[in-house]
Order: structure tokens, then sequence, then C-alpha cells
């Protein structure tokens, strides 16, 4: 344990509540079960995700090193990803064929970003941490982009199959798609960032279908949830070998993330988004500014 | 579960249907066996001081599946969380696994290889190392 260093570095550890050494498991384990219950419910209700709050969460108030943390969550984006893939696919909006074939870009990545986390030290993972926290804050408060339908026609999209329909109250509505190649590439950022943080990404995944290859706002977001699950699976392997996933950490935040989600996902259509995305955006913020502070002044250690 | 008048032939949103009912119930599963090692685990050890603030990693039994399925060490409770966990990580796999043998149902020849690579790299993942 770091005690022994702990007298010389008071004015670093005065800023962390000492939770962890006062509480007990059970105090623990319902702490992170809270935490957990309000990021799956956040992360649903703000389309964001819960794991993108979670890691900086324990990390930051609770004072659980950042590999813990980010094993812990990696599981629960799992648990939401398949969890509310079901309800998508009865729609009928995934398009399986395009997952599927950047699913290759984003489990590689993943596996390499899990592989490169076990190299980099707490305070570089929490500044790249930072960084994309600070995207995230930036995506929740200004909503979601208008859908731009695809018209040019990418010769591989013909040859993979991509092209699609979704139903609309108006009927089939048919897309194609374009840009195979940029949104392949930032597929594997997207997988690389999920292995190295322990998150969904599902955010980068969706500008890469959006934007780059001009898929439909709503055929992106739901393919996206689905891929999620299974880049998240490709580095768990990796987390699990490691060491990462520790049982006792993990299961509240499984249950808990799980849990709010389901709760979250029930309450989707009532909710005032907007301004939920928006205070949503601030407390990303907020933890995003702390983690980079933290990482570059090296409290983490 | 509607079936499709053509009983026989797999379509694309037969496969998602089936998808999504096989990720829905390998999660109710899982989380149910985790629950239930949660509780017994918070039985046993609920009492005793965590030790996350310094990354030490966790024990060899916890890091693979023969260790979590057969090992012989005394923390069960955390073995069986750890079985949940990994009921929960096989479900996309599961998903993948399945999917090829609908493309190749559907002689869908590119995506059985699309597919093949994506569960070759998973399994690489959870089991080559």
């Amino acid at each position: 344990m770091s005690d022994g260093r702990e007298p010389f570095a008071v004015s670093k550890a005065a800023r962390y509540p000492r939770y962890l050494g006062r509480v007990n498991v059970l105090e623990l384990t319902g702490l992170v079960g809270l935490i957990s219950v309000a990021g799956g419910f956040l992360g649903a209700l703000t389309g964001l995700g819960g794991g993108v709050v979670l890691t900086p969460a324990m990390v930051l108030l609770l004072g659980i090193d950042i590999h813990y943390a980010i094993g812990a969550t990696l599981v629960s984006v799992i648990a939401t990803s398949s969890g509310a893939a079901a309800a998508y696919v009865r729609e009928g909006f995934s398009n399986i064929r395009i997952g599927m074939f950047l699913e290759i870009a984003t489990t590689v990545g993943a596996v390499c970003g899990a592989f490169a986390a076990a190299w980099i030290s707490p305070s570089v993972l929490a500044v790249v941490f930072g960084i994309v926290l600070m995207q995230a804050a930036i995506a929740s408060a200004r909503g979601r982009p208008k859908p731009r339908p695809g018209e040019k026609d990418d010769p591989l999209a013909r040859w993979l199959r991509f092209n699609g329909s979704f139903p609309t109250p108006e009927g089939e509505r048919h897309y194609k798609v374009s840009g195979v190649k940029t949104g392949f590439s930032l597929m594997f950022a997207a997988g690389a960032l999920s292995g190295l943080l322990g998150i969904g990404s599902g955010a980068m995944k969706v500008i890469a279908m959006d934007r780059a290859m001009r898929i439909p706002f709503k055929v992106s977001t739901t393919t996206s949830n689905f891929m999620i699950g299974v880049t998240a699976a490709a580095s768990a392997g990796v987390y699990l070998s490691r060491g990462y996933i520790d049982p006792g950490l993990t299961m509240p935040v499984m249950l808990g993330v799980l849990t709010g989600s389901v709760a979250g996902a029930r309450l989707l259509p009532g909710a005032a988004t907007q301004k939920l995305r928006l205070i949503f955006g601030l407390v990303v913020a907020v933890l995003a500014v702390e983690m980079i502070y933290n990482g570059v002044t090296g409290g983490l250690r | 579960m509607r079936t499709s008048q053509h009983g026989a032939s797999l379509t694309d949103q037969r496969v998602d249907e089936i998808i999504g009912a096989l990720l829905r119930y390998g999660v109710m599963l899982s989380a149910a066996v985790v629950a239930v090692g949660g509780i017994w685990y918070l039985i046993r050890w609920g009492g005793t001081a965590p030790e996350y603030r310094v990354f030490r990693g966790e024990p060899g039994y916890l890091r693979n599946l023969g260790g979590i399925v057969s090992g012989t060490s005394s923390f069960r409770c955390r073995r069986l969380i750890q079985f949940g966990l990994l009921m929960l990580i096989a479900t996309p796999v599961a998903r993948v696994a399945f999917s090829v043998a609908a493309f190749a149902l559907q002689r869908d020849r590119t995506y059985v290889v699309v597919t093949l690579i994506v569960l070759s790299v998973l399994l690489f993942s959870l089991l080559g190392h």
C-alpha cells in the first residue's frame, strides 16, 4: 500500500476523500453501486453511455486505481450494449452487415488499445481520458446533429451490400453508404480508445458512420450500440488476463449500470433531454478538467 | 416472437430477432449469477477493508477460464462473480459465432469470411495468451 509515501504527499492526498481508508467492502460496494445506477441512468437518458462518467467518478471520488476502474467499467459497457441491442433490433434499424464489417476494425483496435493500456502510466491514461471526456461534454451540450442521408454510392459499399433501408412512418426509406475507407479507419481509432480507456466509445462510432459514411442517424446509433458490446468483448479478454477485472468491484458496477440504464431507457420518451444533456455535459466537463489536472500534476500516483 | 410465413428461410430480420433474444437472455443470466456471487461475497467479506488504491492485478485464478472454473482457491464467491462476468463477455462472442452460421445458411460467402475474422480476433483476445 502507499501508506509509507503518503505523509510526504499530504497536499496531493488531501484532495481525495480517503473513503477507501475508512469504508469497508460492504460500504464501498454500496457507494460504487449508487454511482453506477446514476451513471447508467444518465448515460441512457443522454445517449452517451454510462462508462464515460464512471471511471472518473471512481478514480477521483473514491481513489480507486484507474486500471481497476476501467476494467470494471468495460464489463458494464457490454451489459448495457447487449441489454439495449435487444430493444433496437426489434425496431429493425441496425444494419448487421455494416456493423460486422466495421467490427473487424474496432476489435483489432480494441485489442491493440487494451495491450497498450498495460504500458501506459495512470497519469497519461488520465490525461487521454480527460480529452475524450471533453469531447463528450461538447457533443452532449450540442445535441444531436441533423441526419444527412447518403446520396453518393461508394463501389466498396455496393460490393459489401451496405445499402439498406429502415422503417419510417412514411414507409421504408432506402439509403446508400459512402466513405467506407474513412469510416473503417475511424473505427480502428474508436476501438483503440475503447480498449485503452474501457469505454464504449459510442460517440466516435456514431461520428464515423453518420459523418464519414453518411449513414442515417438512427441506423448509425443503433448499429453503433450493437457494435459496442463486441468491441468491448475484444478488450475484455486482454483485461481479464492482465488482472484488471476485479470481481468485488465489477459486481456493483455491472449490476448498477444495468439497473440504471434499463430505468433510463424506460423513461426516455418523456424526458426533457435537451436540458439534461446540458447538465450532463457540464458534469462531464468538470470531470474532464479534474482528470487532466490530476494526470498532469501526478495526483493519481 | 412471430415467425415469418416462409418458416425455413432465414431472413435478416429473423436473424436480428434471434440475436436480440440471445443477447437479452445472456445478460439476464449473467446478471443473476453475478448477483448471487455478489451477495455471497458481501456476506463473507463485507466487513473487510477494500484494496483498490494501488493496482496489483488479480491473482492468477481470476485471470482465465480454467482458473475461474476449477481453481482450488477458497475464494469461491469471487470466482462465481468472475464466472458470471465471463458469461457476460461471452454473449457478444456467441452473437458473432451465431452470425457466422446465419451468413453460411444464407450462402453469403463474403460475410462468412468477415464474421470469421471478427470471431478469431475475439477468440485470440479471450484465449490466445
